[in-house]
């Protein structure tokens, strides 16, 4: 066949193009952590590990998984090992394993410490991530707080468990302020974007300020600078 | 597992073939002179512009011979996308006086799909036929559909996703009966038939179409070009407006190079298709063996392997459960393997592949999907170079993933639908 094949670029970025049409990159620490994940336990040896700990979190927005495993000193409450599993993409990888290593770093994070962590602070480390993959590192940062959460319960420490307390916004539709939260995660700016996901505000009119203000409160968590 | 040395020289093995092709040496070398030797506007009516005007009849001939149809049925287009589009919305704002209704399948390409929509916000009003979980739709569902005020059905030739190929012919024959009844030259029929050009027959008398969409990129052409063959008496509102090319419902001066290259694309791709799908048929198959004796919990998502009647030659679409598309696909292209996923992680929207949804596959089926898609360059060695590395990059995902599905061997039977 006379053909000819499409050169090929050399760029050492991961670039990959989405199922429709866009193109995102990945930074070289991403790759990094991606190829060579640290800390991670493999699948079958689950049951030789002990642990004292472990958060297991689902992301709603794609569907992803991950569970991470503490072992903390109840003495000085530092992590001093910390194993984990994720099924997800490049950058739920990558955020799960610098997440872990940021947890062990200079003999260990004090539990209160690894709860200030924030997605923005693991995106930083791994020297940013795509708006779009966002999502996937906050997933690290639940699944981190389920396992202290796991940790205070186990400890019986049950006043320092933190509940997330939802709060109803839309009483009609029962939608909440996480529910609004992960559809601001999937991208959605606008009133408009966040109505056609959660079909909100159609019943109760009243809820609108407040949904436009949680909006903006998410979007400058997630999105607008530190 | 110990991870496969990467080869020294890195290697390309391109297995995207229905995103877009290469471009054919022959089919560039035709083209050529059409960018600064013969770059007259065909409009124009001096020797140089006559010479213009005779190279895009000349195409237009060849093209229309190869669909057994009439040269003044081909529309030049600026490519698929614009191809459905001229068909949905020209045929719709036509003719919404004798009625508003659309039929097409819900997983249409989104050229088609997101016209629909668009159209509904016009007031039309659409019903998206379900595949069944091979992704065929049958001329029966499509009866059911039928209403007094269908104008248009579109149904593709066969699936990007997951090549199936659909009983055109036999939809068409479906409608040629209901319009006789119905004593009425409603509804028309379109097909997308972009991924189908390169390896089925593209007789539009056989097919029963009044309306087929083709594009250059996805046959060794140029990208950019397309077609969209309109039977004669059907009359369409154009959708953009400037002069009077092509018979007044596509105007714009005609990509003379791009055309004249579709023309030689289409032709050897015609030429060579029945050679090229036994090819084909027996490295996807090969593969297909090699996959599943590797790499166990692997599903095979679409029609069974048979002929190119049933699917695409190229195509092979697979879940691996327990692994996300999106890593996969990046361990891959390390290695220079390029294919794509249907993973809800490359999405914009974070919705898996609404053709493997369509179809009634779970999230979890869609997330670990892969498609392969075989072509002219495709070699055994590529094959095999893909299986040294493609089952140790899913030991490892395996490894790391906190999940672990259910996996019945009775996913892989497959049921079958001949054309007539
Ligand atoms: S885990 Fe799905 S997009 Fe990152």
């Amino acid at each position: 066949m006379t053909t000819q094949a499409t050169p090929k670029t050399n760029s050492d970025e991961a670039k990959i193009r989405d199922n429709q049409g866009g193109t995102w990159l990945y930074s070289n620490t991403v790759k990094e952590h991606f190829f060579n994940p640290r800390n991670i336990l493999k699948a079958g040896e689950e049951a030789q590990y002990e642990s004292y700990s472990k958060g297991r979190v689902g992301s709603p927005a794609c569907g992803d998984e991950m569970v991470l495993w503490l072992k903390i000193d109840p003495e000085t409450e530092k992590i001093i090992d910390c194993k984990w599993q994720t099924f997800g993409c490049g950058s739920a990888i990558a955020s799960t394993s610098m997440l872990s290593v940021m947890l062990l770093e200079n003999g260990g994070m004090t539990i209160d410490a690894a709860l200030k962590i924030k997605p923005q602070d693991i995106m930083r480390r791994l020297e940013g991530l795509p708006n779009r993959k966002i999502h996937c590192s906050v997933l690290g940062d639940k699944a981190l707080q389920a396992a202290i959460n796991d940790w205070f319960r186990i400890t019986g420490k049950h006043d320092r468990v933190i509940t997330q307390g939802a709060k109803v916004i839309d009483p009609i539709l029962h939608i909440t302020d996480h529910d609004i939260e992960e559809v601001v995660l999937e991208g959605a700016k606008t009133l408009e974007e966040v109505q056609k996901k959660l079909k909100v505000g159609v019943a109760s009119p009243e809820s609108i300020p407040e949904i436009e203000q949680l909006i903006r409160f998410y979007s400058e968590k997630y999105y607008g600078g530190e | 597992m110990s991870f496969p040395q990467k080869p020294e020289t890195k290697k390309l093995v391109y297995l995207d073939h229905a995103a877009t092709t290469y471009m054919d040496a022959r089919v560039q070398a035709e083209m050529l002179p059409f960018f600064s030797d013969h770059f007259a506007n065909p409009s124009g009516l001096y020797a140089i512009g006559r010479d213009a005007n005779g190279a895009l009849n000349d195409a237009r001939r060849k093209i229309a011979e190869m669909l057994h149809a009439l040269p003044d049925s081909i529309i030049f287009t600026s490519g698929g996308t614009e191809s459905d589009n001229l068909a949905l919305f020209g045929v719709a704002r036509k003719h919404a006086k004798k009625g508003k209704h659309i039929i097409t399948s819900a997983f249409e390409h989104h050229a088609v799909l997101h016209s629909c929509e668009a159209l509904e916000k016009e007031g039309f009003e659409v019903t998206y036929l379900k595949p069944d979980e091979h992704g065929f739709i049958t001329p029966k569902q499509v009866h059911e559909a039928l209403r007094d005020d269908t104008i248009l059905v579109s149904i593709m030739y066969a699936n990007n996703e997951v090549g199936t190929v659909e009983p055109i012919a036999d939809i068409g024959r479906e409608l040629l009966k209901w319009r006789k009844e119905h004593a009425t030259p409603y509804p028309y029929f379109h097909t997308d038939a972009c991924q189908a050009a390169g390896a089925l027959d593209l007789d539009v008398e056989k097919l029963h179409v009044d309306l087929m969409t083709i594009n250059g990129g996805k046959i060794y052409g140029p990208k950019g070009v397309g077609i969209l063959y309109k039977a004669r008496n059907i009359s369409l509102q154009p959708i953009m407006y400037g002069g009077s090319q092509e018979s007044n419902v596509r105007a714009g001066t005609e990509n003379i190079a791009g055309i004249v290259g579709f023309a030689k694309a289409l032709e050897l791709s015609q030429e060579s298709k029945d050679m090229e799908n036994k090819r084909l048929i027996e490295l996807r198959n090969y593969f297909w063996d090699k996959l599943q004796e590797k790499i166990p919990k692997i599903r095979l998502n679409g029609p069974s392997l048979g002929d190119e009647q049933m699917r695409l030659p190229n195509n092979l679409n697979v879940s691996i459960l327990d692994v996300e598309g999106e890593a996969l696909l990046l361990y891959l292209d390390e290695y220079g393997i390029v294919c794509s996923t249907g993973s809800a992680c490359t999405s914009l929207s974070l919705d898996p592949s609404h053709v493997l949804l369509a179809m009634g596959l779970p999230y979890e089926y869609a997330h670990g999907s892969l498609r392969f898609t075989l072509g002219h360059t495709t070699t055994k060695e590529d094959i095999d170079y893909v299986m040294t590395y493609l089952p140790a990059i899913v030991e490892r995902l395996r490894e790391i993933s906190p999940v672990n599905l259910q996996y019945d061997p009775k996913a892989n039977t497959h049921a079958q639908y001949h054309q007539r």
